[in-house]
Order: C-alpha cells, then sequence, then structure tokens
C-alpha cells in the first residue's frame, strides 16, 4: 500500500469541524410534510412520455421509496429549491432519492434532502440539466449521510448551475464519467467534497462557491473504469475555507482528502486551475497528487492501463489568500513546523512529487506533460513522497512554466461563458 | 332478437364461472387485472397453471427476502424460442413469461422461507391453504421489446390486480430460531428496468433468469424426471439447442458436492450480474460480477471503490482476497441500509445463506494484495 495524504502522512485529526454543522436553509423539517403525495409522483414519473412537464407544487413531501425515470425527453420542476421540497427522512427503500436513467433531462427548482443514498443520480443519457436544485442534509456533516448530492455518470452533454449541495457524505456535486460537462455558479458547504470532477473529459467548472467543505474542488482519475478523465479547467470559483474534518467513509476515495484542501488534482490530467479565490484553506489552497498518495495504490487492484500521474496542469493568475497555515494531521503540522516554522504556514500549492519517469525526456519531464505553476509569487511545495517525504523542498522557480490553455466547453444548453462573474454567496449559519 | 339476447346472457354467464385458464398474449396496452394474461389463476383454493404455462426453475435463482417463486413461459403455438449459449434464449414476440411470489404459512400468523421449495411441490400449483400470494409479475415479449407488469395480490388471495407504482409490504418471516419483520418492497414499473435492462445503453429489458446456463437441470414433476431444456424443447417452446454434453450449466449454489468458487460465481451471476458487467448500469462502478468476467480488478480482488461512498462500510477493497471481513462486498451483501445494501433493489432481508457461501469464497483466496 502506498502513503496516503490522511492515512499515513496525516494523524487523521477530526478538527472541530462537527460543532460547525449548522448549515443551509432547508425548511423541510418545520412543516409537516404530506404524505399522500407521493403515490402521484410515482405515477406521473412512470406514465411521463417524451415532452411532458412534471410540476411539483410548493410543499413539503414525504418519499419513503427511491423514485426512478425510465423516460427520454421529460423535464421535473418544482416551485423553488426553497419551496418545493422532497424530504426522504423516511426513507426504507432505494439507493437514490430520486435516479434518472434517461437522456434529454431536466431538473429545476427543487430541493431533495436526506436521501438515504445519493440525492439526485443521472446514469447514462445526454442533454442533462441540473438548475436551482438544492440536495441537502439536514442534519450537517456526518458519515452515515448519503454519499453524494448531484451525481450525474457517464453522461454527455451536461448543465448543472445556479444549485446548492449541502452535507454530502461524499462529494455534493459529483460529475462521474461524463463528457462535455458545465458546472457553474453552484454552492458546495459542509460535504467532504465540494465539487468533484471524476474520470471526466472537457469540462469547465466556474463561478462556483466552495467552502466549508473537507476538499472544494477536486478532479481525480479513478482506475478500472472505462474511461480517463482529462481537460477541465477550473476558473472563476471561490475556494474558500474549505476545513471541515474529513468525515467521508474509510475506504472510500474523498476520505483520502486531507481537511483544509483548497482545489486538488488527483491523477488527472490537462487541468488547467485560474482566474479563482482561493484562501483560507488550512492544509493548501492548491494540491497536485497522484494516485499513489491516496494510500490505494496496489499492482493487483488497479489495472496496469492506469495512469496514476497528475500530467500537464497549469496553474495560474489565481489570487490565492493565505492557506496552509494548520495542515490535517500530525505529518503535515509537522513538515510545516520543520520547513517553515511555528507560525508558519505551508505555502499555496503542494505537490507529492510524483512523476512518471517512464516518460522524461532527456532525463526531465516532457514540457507538454509538465506541472506548471505560473501564479506570480505563490510557491510549490514538493513533499517528495516517492522517498517517503525524506527531502520536501520548495521549488522556487523550478515550475515556473506555460502550458497551451484549454479551450472552452461548449455545452449549448449553456452557451458561452458570461463576460460577467456570478459567484454565489454562502448560506446563513 | 329474443335469441341473441338470451344467447348474450348465456355467454357472461359463462363468463362469470370460472372455466379453464385461457392463455394469451396481449399485444399492447397494461392490463389491469393478472386474469386478463390466463395464464395462471385461483380455481378451488388453488393457484393453477394455464395448459401450456410450462412452470420451470433456475439452477441458482436469484434472492428475494425469502419469497417462493413459481416462474413459467408461455409461447404462441408453432413459434419456438432459438437457443444461445449466452445471452438470454430468443423468444419469439408472444411470450409470456410470469413469476409469481410467495411465502408458505407458518403456524401463528407468519409466514416460513418459500425459496427452499423445488419445482416438484410448486410446479402443479400452490395450495392456498397453505401459502400466502403476493405478487405475479409479467414479463411479455411484444414487437417492440420485452414489458414488464407488477400484479399485487388482494388479501383475498382471489386476484391480483396491476399495480404500476409498487408496493411496500409488511411481512413477518418466520425461521428456525428467529423472527423478522420486514417491508417486502414490490418494485414499480420503472425499477423493474433497475434489474432487466441489462444493456444499459440500449435501455431495453430483458429476461434474467431465462438462459441455457440456469435452466440446464434436472427437474421431477408429477412424477416425472426430466431436464429442462430438452422439455422445452420437446414442447415445441425450444429450437437449436445443442447437446446435453456440449452446454455449459450454472450450478445449484446449495450443491455442497461442487466447489466453493463456481457455486459463489453463479451466486454473483444471477444476483449482482445483471446491474455488475461491463453494458450494465453498475459499469460506473468498474466492478463486474457477471459469469463472464475473470478473477482480477474487475470481478473486485484488490480493486479500491470508485463511487461508493459510505458504501464502503470503512474498507479499502470490493474483495480483499483471503479476508471477507475486510471486503466491500461481504459487507454491501450484508447490509439493510439503503444507502449501502446491494443489490439496491429486491430484497430488504439480508441473504444469510449466500453471504456465508460468498464469505467462504473470499476466505479461501491467497491472502493479501501486492
Amino acid at each position: 500500500m502506498g502513503q496516503g495524504w490522511r492515512g499515513v502522512l496525516s494523524g487523521l485529526t477530526i478538527t472541530g469541524a462537527l460543532a460547525l454543522a449548522a448549515c443551509g436553509q432547508g425548511g423541510g423539517t418545520a412543516v409537516k410534510p404530506n404524505t399522500t403525495y407521493q403515490e402521484q409522483l410515482i405515477q406521473k414519473l412512470i406514465d411521463a412520455k417524451p415532452g411532458d412537464v412534471i410540476s411539483i407544487p410548493a410543499g413539503v413531501y414525504a418519499i419513503d421509496r427511491g423514485l426512478s425515470l425510465d423516460a427520454d425527453g421529460v423535464t421535473i420542476r418544482g416551485a423553488g429549491m426553497d419551496k418545493t421540497i422532497l424530504t426522504f427522512k423516511g426513507q426504507t427503500a432505494g439507493a437514490e432519492g430520486l435516479l434518472v436513467n434517461a437522456s434529454d433531462f431536466t431538473i429545476e427548482d427543487l430541493a431533495l434532502e436526506d436521501a438515504k443514498g445519493d440525492a439526485l443520480k443521472v446514469n447514462e443519457g445526454e442533454n442533462i440539466i441540473i438548475r436551482r436544485v438544492r440536495a441537502e442534509w439536514t442534519g450537517g456533516p456526518k458519515t452515515s449521510n448519503g454519499a453524494y448530492g448531484l451525481y450525474p455518470v457517464q453522461v454527455k452533454n451536461l448543465l448543472i448551475e445556479d444549485s446548492v449541495a449541502i452535507g454530502a457524505s461524499d462529494a455534493g456535486i459529483y460529475v462521474g464519467q461524463s463528457n462535455n460537462v458545465v458546472v457553474r455558479r453552484n454552492r458546495a458547504e459542509f460535504n467532504v467534497a465540494g465539487i468533484e470532477i471524476e474520470n471526466t473529459q472537457n469540462a469547465d467548472v466556474y463561478d462556483n462557491l466552495a467552502t466549508n467543505n473537507t476538499g472544494g474542488i477536486l478532479v481525480f482519475n479513478m482506475p478500472n473504469l472505462k474511461v480517463p478523465g482529462f481537460a477541465t479547467r477550473v476558473f472563476r470559483n471561490r475556494v474558500e475555507g474549505n476545513n471541515t474534518g474529513n468525515f467521508g467513509r474509510k475506504g472510500s476515495a474523498v476520505a483520502s482528502v486531507p481537511a483544509g484542501t483548497g482545489v486538488i488534482v488527483n491523477a488527472n490530467d490537462k487541468v488547467e486551475i485560474f482566474d479563482n479565490d482561493i484562501g483560507g484553506n488550512n492544509t493548501s489552497n492548491v494540491i497536485i497528487s497522484s494516485y499513489f498518495s491516496t494510500g490505494y495504490m496496489n499492482k493487483e487492484g488497479v489495472a496496469p492501463t492506469f495512469d496514476p500521474w497528475p500530467e500537464a496542469i497549469y496553474v495560474h493568475d489565481n489570487r490565492f489568500s493565505p492557506g496552509g497555515a494548520k495542515p490535517d494531521g500530525l505529518d503535515l503540522q509537522a513538515l510545516r513546523v520543520a520547513m517553515f516554522g511555528l507560525t508558519g504556514s505551508l505555502p499555496d500549492v503542494l505537490w507529492d512529487g510524483y512523476a512518471d519517469t517512464k516518460k522524461f525526456k532527456a532525463g526531465k519531464t516532457d514540457p507538454a506533460l509538465a506541472i506548471c505553476v505560473d501564479n506570480g509569487s505563490a510557491q510549490t511545495l514538493n513533499a517528495d513522497g516517492p522517498n517517503k517525504n525524506k527531502s520536501p523542498k520548495l521549488m522556487g522557480d523550478a515550475l515556473r512554466c506555460q502550458l497551451a490553455p484549454l479551450p472552452a466547453i461548449a455545452v449549448a444548453a449553456a452557451g458561452p461563458v458570461p463576460a460577467e462573474r456570478k459567484v454565489p454567496a454562502p448560506g446563513k449559519p | 332478437m329474443k335469441r341473441l339476447c338470451c344467447l348474450l346472457l348465456g355467454l357472461i354467464l359463462t363468463a362469470c364461472a370460472p372455466g379453464p385458464l385461457q392463455p394469451r398474449f396481449i399485444a399492447d396496452g397494461a392490463p389491469e387485472a393478472l386474469a386478463d394474461w390466463g395464464m395462471v389463476g385461483v380455481r378451488d383454493g388453488r393457484l393453477v397453471l394455464a395448459a401450456g404455462a410450462q412452470p420451470y426453475e433456475l439452477n441458482t435463482p436469484l434472492f428475494t427476502d425469502y419469497a417462493g417463486k413459481l416462474r413459467t413461459v408461455w409461447m404462441p403455438k408453432g413459434q419456438p424460442a432459438t437457443w444461445t449459449p449466452d445471452a438470454p434464449l430468443d423468444f419469439p414476440v408472444g411470450t409470456v413469461v410470469t413469476k409469481t411470489f410467495f411465502y408458505p404459512k407458518a403456524a401463528d400468523g407468519t409466514v416460513a422461507p418459500g425459496d427452499g421449495l423445488s419445482l416438484s411441490q410448486t410446479g402443479d400449483g400452490l395450495d392456498l391453504g397453505k401459502i400466502h400470494l403476493v405478487e405475479t409479475r409479467v414479463l411479455v415479449r411484444r414487437a417492440g421489446g420485452w414489458a414488464a407488469f407488477p400484479y399485487l395480490w388482494n388479501e383475498a388471495q382471489t386476484r391480483a390486480t396491476l399495480k404500476r407504482t409498487g408496493a411496500a409490504i409488511p411481512v413477518t418471516l418466520t425461521r428456525p430460531g428467529r423472527r423478522d419483520a420486514f417491508v417486502y418492497q414490490v418494485p414499480n414499473v420503472n425499477q423493474c428496468a433497475g434489474c432487466h435492462a441489462t444493456d444499459h445503453a440500449a435501455k431495453a429489458l430483458q429476461p434474467i433468469g431465462l438462459k441455457s446456463r440456469h435452466l440446464d437441470r434436472e427437474v421431477t414433476l408429477a412424477g416425472q424426471s426430466y431436464n429442462q431444456i430438452a422439455r422445452l424443447t420437446q414442447l415445441g417452446y425450444l429450437r437449436g439447442a445443442p447437446a446435453a454434453t456440449t452446454r455449459v450449466r450454472a450450478p445449484d449454489w446449495r450443491d455442497e458436492s461442487v466447489a466453493v468458487e463456481p457455486r459463489a460465481r453463479a451466486w454473483l451471476d444471477i444476483n449482482c450480474g445483471h446491474c455488475h458487467s461491463p453494458k450494465g448500469p453498475a459499469d460506473t462502478s468498474g466492478l463486474y460480477l457477471d459469469i463472464a468476467t475473470p478473477p482480477g480488478p474487475s470481478l473486485g480482488l484488490c480493486k479500491p471503490p470508485v463511487a461508493a461512498g459510505q458504501g464502503t462500510g470503512g474498507f479499502s477493497h470490493d474483495i480483499a482476497p483471503g479476508d471477507p471481513d475486510q471486503s466491500i462486498l461481504i459487507f454491501r451483501t450484508a447490509s439493510l441500509d439503503p444507502g449501502a445494501m446491494m443489490p439496491e433493489l429486491g430484497r430488504s432481508l439480508t441473504h444469510d445463506e449466500g453471504l456465508a457461501l460468498l464469505r467462504r469464497w473470499i476466505a479461501a483466496m491467497p491472502p493479501g494484495c501486492r
């Protein structure tokens, strides 16, 4: 087993984050839920035909079984994410709140609260729009919360916008194994991972707020899947104060993320991180890491075709405010004190130091696969993972390089990137 | 005119007295009553089968909360299914498959496990004095593909009515030394696809059990012993089946004379493989539990989970060879938490005996992940 950022590098200190749990605006508990509407809603989902709009009026509805939709071309529309609330508090069956196996699907203006598993899963489909939807676990961050808030997987042409995800025990917004994706103007708070882009190709993640998560924005690649992820742009986001103690279930990918992580890349390629406001993340504002640092690497269980290295990562023109002052776990704390003194901080960028030496050209990283940090005075710490963290060192200007900017993603429903940046405000505590 | 009226009256009276079942294919629509299909029905306190509704059982069946299952297949005359080695048999338009879920009555108003009953005990009908009917699912091959309809039996056990939205039924199951009160989930129509849409991109429904490997079995019915593939052929329901010696058959998961591994794989194939296959809806996990997947990471050996979330149970590998207690597969098969349990649909109880078999299989593997 490899060395884990949290499992070995760190000593698993869950901070006082659970006490910070208050969050969200879920009104579900105050109103007595309607228990009779469920049957009608299931009937509508079963009878749905292409072109149908299933309107759910304002109200709080108790749902005790997982809902599912199989018909293409359907819109589900509520009266607002704080007005139409499906509460799954009493759910006895179903791995999701709502499971959608369909294309040309739009869901907007409603909330899914306290699902036993994932709140909304969209499994395989094209042209998916998730807009002004709130997925929330109303009891604050707990390991027993459902895994994913908004969870499209294996979809093509995806827009997630103006939505809210709170309290997921894995990722609030999780885009898996998808292609052509825009995730914008969402708010992710008090999740283990705020927004996670995994094994996904061609994604634009912008104008989002990720705060009070364990890790704000994750761009990951996992082994043993059909497609590797690459080409993600993370820009114009606010990624601030993601210091909630990691409450992910041990063994899950996100359980390896240290609390206090702003943006983290793991084993993914071609990731451009620019023009973001990133600060107050107590371990590091940006982490660039390989699969070796998750603690899950093993030769038998990981397909040999898997590329565990982060390559062609380009960090530039972000506005960093101080972070790294109180990294998660004893080992990272020790590293901070050893290198920067009792009152010092880890620098803005932390790199685990792994690179694929087989791809070196003339003894050096191929410039096309380089990790480039060209971000003013921001410093990168090489944690020297391959040598068991023996000789960590600041990289100075050694990583100062440029890569070709990634192209903008064209998702028809999203249109071009608006000139005006609109990042949502944090929820009221 | 008067004669016609009397004649009509006569027909109506005839319709009211239940005669023999008239099996038929209904080409479209959603028939409200199970009786409309004429495959199974209640006569004189028994659930009986129509002539031509051939009962069958599987070498290793899917677990459904210890319910007994009486399965039938019926095809229009002169249009046999075509044998295929791996895929479900290629059935003609007009094929109607039924599966009736029931529990034997226990002494004190609860029910007992019915999953151990063999075709010799169920295949010529069920005594409603001794068993309680829950639901009958109909899978019909129409011109546009397979369609699924769940019918729920009434309390009086006289008729079953279409319940497209599914149902939650409280059941108390008595087993030696234990009693479990649980909620039996009748799936809704969309959830039928959760298992039967085995090719998730195509999203078309398919039968799961009606494969040669599962059907190739010696059974006894009404005192006669026969091989089910041979019988289907003899009935004109199947053509193209090769000689028995060349066919691959799944083992009976309970057959202690067979090694543990093939039985565990057969259990995984029928319980998990319809989703966990390279084309199934659970291909998102990278974990393939169908019979075609060779041992390795895809079968879960040393494989880190992908999107299991809380379903990891705190463990790092889908299967930790040699160590069932550290295997996510075991944790999720045992779990009753909707957010963690596997399969996601179709059970509210743990299949203790199936779980024990999986544990033996994993425990016997050479330990460790390198």
